[in-house]
């Protein structure tokens, strides 16, 4: 993002497609049929909420559980009628499914549909200057398919797992023999279907932007000239087209062990559960990646802007996600160094593993060698960007810690893990998520929101998410298995800590529910620059979404834009 | 005309990328599949995860070297036989051809079928664990109330002593576990009441 991405472009196109806004279709066609890249993005990020509000919602009800030893606060959500000892089993059972769906709703339901459903189809097609995404109506099947996905995910909820138990319990890994034999009932059949729906959405949308990358970019918008987010997403789909028909894969081998009698996995007539892990994990490891590239697009995009410089390193920013991506495929093995690997396998998979805190090293240094010496402005987006620096730090630390096999036999499986991966998830990819919000909030809704709420609901919840997870290193560190119910007294301290500080975070929900109200409420106008350009930011703004009116015209760039 | 040449031209630019990135899914889609047998093939070669390797015949050198092979013996949930080994351990030199016995007795009063399958744990002699005879696999139906001895040879291949990262190995379990075989039960049942 250098030079070439100042303005060149003549002013006269924003007022151009004004004159086109007035053909909106009329509200059903516009929401349900719709084709336009804009409002499939506006549904996936409505999506995306709703989903985060119930993943949300899960972990507060662990927490509570986890809050004090013993099984005290879930069996409140038990059948009363049933004998206690029925009623443990169907609290711990309720735990596990929590524990399941809360994982797969994050990943698949909320990170995924608001960084690539969501911000991506809003913005990748106007950042290099296309009218829309290549396949609009395929970009609609894709948002679809995702209700279909998320339906039968509830479905799966309170269907029969095991017995007369309600959901599938064995964690978003979906372990067998735990999800064949140890899960008959059709709650993990119904989980399957909704993978290969969530897989298929997201296969057809990745098509749709690496075609639309690689052939609708405006005249002299050459990949290297690429804004980083365009190149992130464009990275993220070639990892989710390698990685998603592998998940597909498994979790039909998996189908086919459960229904049509298959032995894949099954060691009692020849097949190996092991294999699994492998098939997994060669997805899953590319899945982290996917969760949190096109998080680093929006932090470059938003870190140049408050520094009102360019990004430091540009081509060594792009090229680092492409060795992100790369070797994100190679290192699938160090999710299960406790399977039995030999050594040299294992010193193998910890060497490749550590290789990748190279390119991010590379990233992290670079924001903030965008940052010195720039003039820094600390409004919200930014706040949320440095904080997504720091805790991603924090998250990379501790997993090249885990890389580590030696130290992984020990940690395996322990709240460090649990504390390691929400440090680069649950608050890498979602402070990145809200970082983004703020920075296209008024050029998305038209309207501004209020930088003292955006500032507090920064605060609030930077607070909040730490005390909810540095804790839980020391639990991990102290042999704290994750996963559980319950726990011995050791572990209460740490634990109430914890869930006081999902209490602080439920606040800071609250106050982001109220930067919301107000901004929507109050309709404040959003800024107009003297040649007609809906930028708020300044100078600093130098990407294309930022020459269009905010809301930007229902088409845009009927006259694409020429880049020198 | 130059405009809708040029959009016909983005749309066919557009059609033949969508079914490169479709070939790139259907392939990776096959690769995952392929995986199966890629894995199992890769397994027996390297005796990864404790695979052991079958041999012909003994390998006619024996070394000092001594290892302890301990018997293990598992049996599931739903197979109501007394599955056990018939010795705690034995002591062998490398090379040395072993003869072990497992013996296992239907508790139950009808005819079953189990497999058995095994492995071997430090999962890195799986390697130079050979079997030359072995029950495993094999679809072993017991009457009621039958009791049978099962017999394996085996050897420890003494080119262990060349692999480095084996030097701490004293002991060796092979561990098998008895499934209750429904598929070929159900055959046999099918086949007697034709």
């Amino acid at each position: 993002m250098a030079d070439h991405q100042t303005a060149t472009y003549s002013s006269d196109i924003a007022h151009g497609d004004a004159s086109h806004e007035e053909h909106t279709p009329p509200f059903f066609k516009r929401w349900f049929w719709s084709t336009n890249h804009k409002d499939i993005g506006t549904l996936y990020l409505i999506f995306a909420i709703l989903a985060g509000v119930i993943g949300g919602a899960m972990s507060g009800l662990m927490r509570a559980e986890l809050m004090n030893p013993g099984v005290t606060f879930l069996t409140g959500f038990t059948d009363q009628s049933l004998p206690v000892a029925a009623q443990l089993d169907a609290a711990k059972n309720f735990y596990n499914v929590l524990i399941t769906y809360h994982g797969l709703i994050m990943i698949f339901f909320m990170v995924m549909p608001a960084l690539i459903g969501g911000f991506g189809n809003w913005f990748v097609p106007i950042m290099i200057g296309a009218p829309d995404m290549a396949f609009p109506r395929m970009n609609n099947i894709s948002f679809w398919l995702y209700g279909a996905s998320a339906a039968l995910l509830t479905l799966s909820m309170f269907a029969p797992g095991y017995g007369d138990q309600l959901g599938f319990g064995g964690g978003w890994v979906m372990y067998p023999p735990m999800s064949v034999s140890g899960s008959p009932g059709p709650a993990m059949d119904l989980l399957i279907v909704s993978l290969h729906l969530a897989g298929a959405s997201s296969i057809l949308g990745a098509i749709n932007f690496i075609t639309t990358i690689f052939n609708m970019r405006a005249p002299g918008m050459t990949l290297h000239k690429m804004p980083l987010f365009a190149w992130s997403v464009l990275i993220t789909a070639f990892l989710l087209v390698l990685s998603l028909p592998v998940l597909a894969g498994a979790i039909t081998m998996l189908l086919t062990d459960r229904m049509f009698s298959t032995s894949f996995f099954n060691p009692a007539e020849g097949g190996d559960p092991i294999l699994y892990q492998h098939l997994f994990w060669f997805f899953g490891h590319p899945e982290v990646y996917i969760l949190i590239l096109p998080g680093f697009g929006i932090i470059s995009h938003i870190v140049s802007t408050f520094s009102k410089k360019p990004i430091f390193g540009y081509l060594g920013m792009a090229y680092a996600m492409v060795a992100i991506g790369f070797v994100g495929f190679i290192v699938w093995a160090h999710h299960m160094y406790t399977v039995g690997l030999s050594v040299d396998m294992k010193a193998y998979f910890v060497a490749a593993t550590m290789v990748i805190a190279v390119p991010t090293g590379v990233k992290i240094f670079s924001w903030i060698a965008t940052m010195w010496g720039g003039s820094i402005e600390f409004k919200t987006p930014m706040l949320w960007a440095v904080g997504f620096i720091f805790l991603f730090t924090v998250g990379g630390v501790t997993g090249v810690v885990l890389a580590n096999a030696g130290i992984d036999h020990v940690l395996h499986d322990t709240y460090y893990v649990v504390a390691h991966f929400h440090y680069v998830l649950s608050l890498g990819a979602v402070f990145a998520i809200f970082a983004g919000w703020y920075y296209w909030f008024e050029k998305m809704f038209g309207i501004k929101y209020s930088e003292f709420w955006g500032a507090l609901h920064f605060w609030v919840m930077f607070i909040g998410v730490n005390v909810i997870f540095f804790p839980q290193h020391f639990l991990g560190l102290q042999g704290m298995p994750r996963r559980y119910i319950d726990y011995p007294d050791a572990f209460a301290l740490w634990n109430q800590v914890s869930t006081w500080g999902y209490a602080i975070t439920l606040v800071a929900m609250a106050i982001f529910l109220i930067a919301m109200a107000d901004a929507f409420l109050r309709r404040r106008k959003a800024t107009v620059t003297e040649n007609g350009w809906g930028n708020p930011w300044g100078e600093g703004a130098t990407t294309l979404e930022w020459t269009l009116p905010s809301p930007p015209p229902f088409h845009q760039f009927n006259e694409l834009p020429k880049m020198k | 005309m130059d405009t809708q040449k040029a959009s016909e031209d983005v749309l066919n630019k557009n059609r033949n990328t969508a079914v490169k990135v479709v070939c790139v899914v259907a392939a990776m889609l096959a690769l995952s599949f392929a995986s199966v047998p890629l894995y199992k093939i890769f397994c027996q070669i390297t005796g990864f995860d404790g695979t052991t390797k079958r041999a012909d015949f003994a390998p006619g050198t024996v070394l000092d070297r001594k290892i302890t092979i301990r018997f293990d013996a598992t049996t599931a949930k739903d197979l109501p036989w007394d599955f056990k080994p018939g010795q705690v351990s034995q002591e062998l030199h490398l090379g040395e051809t072993g003869l072990a016995y497992y013996t296992s007795e239907n508790l139950s009063d009808q005819p079953i079928i189990g497999s058995a399958t095994y492995n071997v744990q430090p999962a890195k002699v799986g390697e130079y664990f050979r079997k030359i005879a072995c029950f495993c696999f094999t679809e072993q139906l017991l009457e009621p109330g039958q009791k049978v001895d099962m017999p394996m040879t085996f050897f420890i291949d003494p080119e262990m002593v060349h692999d480095k990262s084996l030097d701490d190995v004293t002991t060796v379990t092979i561990s098998y576990t008895f499934y209750r075989n429904d598929k070929a039960e159900a055959e046999k049942l099918a086949a007697l009441a034709e």
